[in-house]
Order: structure tokens, then sequence, then C-alpha cells
């Protein structure tokens, strides 16, 4: 079970807490993962990539164990300390405002 | 219970004002959506409890919500908006190229016959219409690609489809407007399109009577006769008696002829609101915030500000932002981009601020319940 911890943003669209427990099926990579969270909350498609091309959005970013996931493979396999549940998948929003 | 409710649309949630007949105590229910970008909520005339949010941000791109419930519950419906085929280019600012691109729904425009069916209005401009209730979306590409469609080029606020208007005489016909573009319309259900502009100038393009080109800012009709119809446009106020087979101007004896939002009465058609500002610089005029109102279709307009803040009021409102309800006595609505909402029960002889302090509002519907 993987945790992935959302933004207000997200949280308030897809009707979730903060954070959220998804079961992934198969090999935990990132594409896995977002994948299983649209499945799981319909409302996030579109939200965090584009519903078309896949691509994250510009203003999006995948952390995890204090490293950025964002421009790595989709495919690669995230950290083990997020796969055994003991650090979250972080979504982050890009800080903007003043 | 007889009474009204508002969907007051804001730059950080959905609001939803209600009263009944007497319009003097207003129960404010929200924020709905709080931190996102509610362009528009509109309401099925079919059934009122029918209600259709776009929900859109920066970060997270475009969301479509619905209510069956009046708004007191809402459910994510589709939000996949994709341009029919090869979508091609349009022009520029710098007069080059640049691909149709979605970015937004400004405007949704339930049916008047079918509350699933609904039309959205989008950025990069074009027709979209979800017979399922919004689950689904279907480009009315016609519009898109006619003839003209590679000459449109955005205003300053986009290239978007701000504004819908269904004949309820004529269940064929389909007018929408676009910045800048201008006014297109179709009578065959929204299959093929033709620029109805003839009579427009806009001294800001190279040729200010193009066919195409012209930043139109809102459109209003009065649903007894719908070939009459008025515009605000980037500046002028204009009219049109032939369906916008050609169009005239009444700005008359504005203050200035430049504004947004502009909308009928609901019981005299030749009763019309507007709420000008100095230019598109200074969205304001001399401090002082006034509708006007002409009773006589237009040329001849009264100002109207009791009620109003008559100094140090630098306030805009936009091209949605104001509505009017169908009592016996017509209330007008506007919102101000200083997040207060204003009514009038009496037609616009008087006015007061039902709420002060919203996010700035980007768009005010009306729904008048039985």
């Amino acid at each position: 079970m993987i945790r992935v911890r959302l933004p207000d943003h997200l949280c308030t669209l897809a009707g979730a807490d903060r954070e959220v427990v998804i079961a992934v099926d198969g090999k935990p990579t990132l594409k896995a993962v977002l994948d299983a969270l649209e499945m799981r909350f319909p409302a996030l498609k579109g939200a965090l990539r584009d519903p078309f091309t896949a691509q994250r959005r510009p203003f999006v970013r995948f952390f995890a164990c204090g490293e950025d996931l964002s421009h790595k493979s989709n495919d690669l396999a995230l950290p083990m300390a997020v796969i055994n549940g003991n650090e979250p998948f972080l979504v982050i929003a890009a800080i903007a405002g003043g | 219970m007889v009474g009204v409710r508002l969907l007051a649309g804001t730059r950080k949630g959905a609001f939803i004002l209600s009263s009944n007949e007497g319009r003097q105590r207003w129960d404010v229910a929200g924020p709905f959506f709080p931190g996102w970008e509610i362009y528009h909520v509109n309401g099925s005339p079919v059934n009122p409890d029918r209600l259709y949010a776009s929900q859109s941000s920066g970060w997270f791109g475009q969301h479509l919500q619905r209510s069956d419930d009046g708004g007191q519950t809402w459910k994510p419906v589709g939000n996949e908006f994709v341009y029919d085929g090869i979508p091609g280019t349009h022009q520029w600012f710098d007069g080059t190229r640049r691909p149709w691109e979605f970015k937004r729904v400004w405007h949704l425009e339930p049916s008047l016959t079918d509350m699933d069916e609904v039309y959205a209005g989008v950025e990069d401009a074009a027709l979209f219409k979800s017979t399922d209730g919004g689950l689904t979306w279907r480009e009315l590409s016609g519009l898109r690609v006619s003839d003209t469609g590679p000459q449109w080029q955005p205003g300053a606020g986009g290239m978007c489809l701000h504004t819908i208007m269904l004949d309820p005489n004529n269940q064929g016909q389909i007018l929408v407007a676009i910045s800048a573009a201008g006014v297109f319309r179709s009578n065959d259900h929204g299959s093929s399109w033709k620029p109805i502009n003839r009579g427009l100038v806009s001294n800001y393009i190279p040729d200010p009577t193009a066919e195409v080109g012209h930043c139109v800012h809102k459109l209003a009709m009065h649903k007894s006769r719908p070939e009459v119809l008025f515009m605000q446009k980037h500046w002028d106020v204009m009219r049109s008696d032939d369906s916008g087979d050609s169009w005239y101007e009444i700005s008359g004896n504005l203050p200035t002829d430049f504004g947004f939002a502009i909308d009928v009465h609901a019981h005299e058609p030749d009763t019309v609101y507007v709420i000008p500002i100095k230019s598109d610089a200074e969205h304001f005029v001399d401090g002082k915030l006034q509708v006007f109102r002409s009773r006589s279709g237009g040329n001849e307009w009264e100002s109207l500000n009791k009620g109003l803040p008559q100094q140090n009021c630098y306030v805009n409102i936009l091209r949605d932002a104001m509505a009017v309800d169908s009592l016996d006595s017509c209330g007008i609505y506007f919102g101000t981009s200083g997040g207060q909402v204003y009514a009038s029960r009496d037609s616009g002889d008087s006015w007061e601020a039902i709420v002060h302090d919203l996010p700035p509002v980007l768009s005010v519907e009306v729904q008048t319940l039985a």
C-alpha cells in the first residue's frame, strides 16, 4: 500500500483526506501510482497529468524521500521506503501568490 | 417557495445567494470548491435544481461539476474537451500562427428543453456540447473550422467563446460571441456557422469593418423578441433588429461606451442595462459606480446610482457578472471585482449590496424559482 499526500486543492476536488492509501497492482512505478490514484479518485483525472498526453502539469511536482521525482522516468520504481509505506509519496503544487 | 437564487462564480470559489420573493434578506452558501476559479455557474431552465459549474486552476486544469439538488451537493463530471480532428492554427498577437489549445471553460449554457443538454464555450475559442449531463463533450466544430477560424485572435483576456444564446422560438438557432473574433450564428443546431458582424466598427484593427476580428464583450436579448440583440463591444453599445444580420450603434448619451456586461429587463424588451467604464485601461468611471438604463432600446440612457458608491469606487464588472430575475418587479444583479454583489428589486431604481466581501466576482446568474 502506498501513502499519497495531496495538496489542499486536490483534497477538495477528490473529496479525499490529505493523505490517502492506495493499492498498486504490479511494479509500483510513478506511472502505476498515478494510474491507481486516478482510478481510486476519478475526479483527479486531468488534475495531475494532461488527460490525453499524460504529461505532468507544469505546476505539479512529485517528491518522495526528499527527492524530486518529477523528471524521472514514469517507469522507474518508487523508493523502497514509499513502497513499504514508511514514507509518503508527495504531490506538490508550485508555490505562488504574494 | 417563490424566490430567487443567485449563482456567483468567483476567483476563489462559488457562492449561492438565496432569498424569497421579497429579496430583503439573503442566505449565503459557500464557498463551494474553495480556492478554485469558478468562471461560471448556471442552472437548467428545465430543472432549476440541475446546476453546472466550471471549475479551473492554473495548477490543476479544467474540471466540471454538476449538482442535482440546487447546489447542496456536487459531483465531478467530464472534463475532456478534445478539438475535433487536427485543431490547426489561429492568429496570434504578433502575427504568427498558434495551434488551438484548450485552456478553460468560460461559459456554460444549459439547453432550454433538456436538462442533460448543455453547451460549453471554451478558450481557445470553440463550442462544445454534452447530451449526457456533462459526462462527455463533443465539439461543434463547424464553428471553428469555418472559413474565418484561422483569422481569429485572442483579446487580452484570451481567445474565449464567452457568450452562447439559444433562440427560444427556433431550437436550431444558436448565437455565440468570441473575443476577439465577433458574433457567429448557426441555424442548424450548430452544424454550420456564419459570422454576423456587419455594422460593427472597431478602430483598433487594421480593417475596422472586417468580417471578423471584433472584440465583442457580451450579447443580450429578451426571450419574447429574440431577433432583437443588444451588444456591449470593446467600444460601442450596439443593437441588431434582424438576428445579427446587421448592427447599429445605440451608445447615445452614455458617458463612455466601453464596458463588459449588458442585459435586458425581464418584462420590458426595450429596457437595457449597461455598466460603462472609462476605457480598456481604466476599468472605472471617476470613482463612481453607475448602472445606465435605456427604456427606449438604446441611445437615451439614464444613470442609476441610488445606493451605489459615488466616491472612491474603482471596481469593475465582468461580462458574465450581470443578470436579471423574472419576478413581477424585475430584479437586477451584478457582481464586482471588489467582491460585492449588488441587487435592485425595482428594475434598477435603487440598489443595495447583498454581500460586500466575496473574492472577485467572475459571473452572476439568477434563477427565479416558482
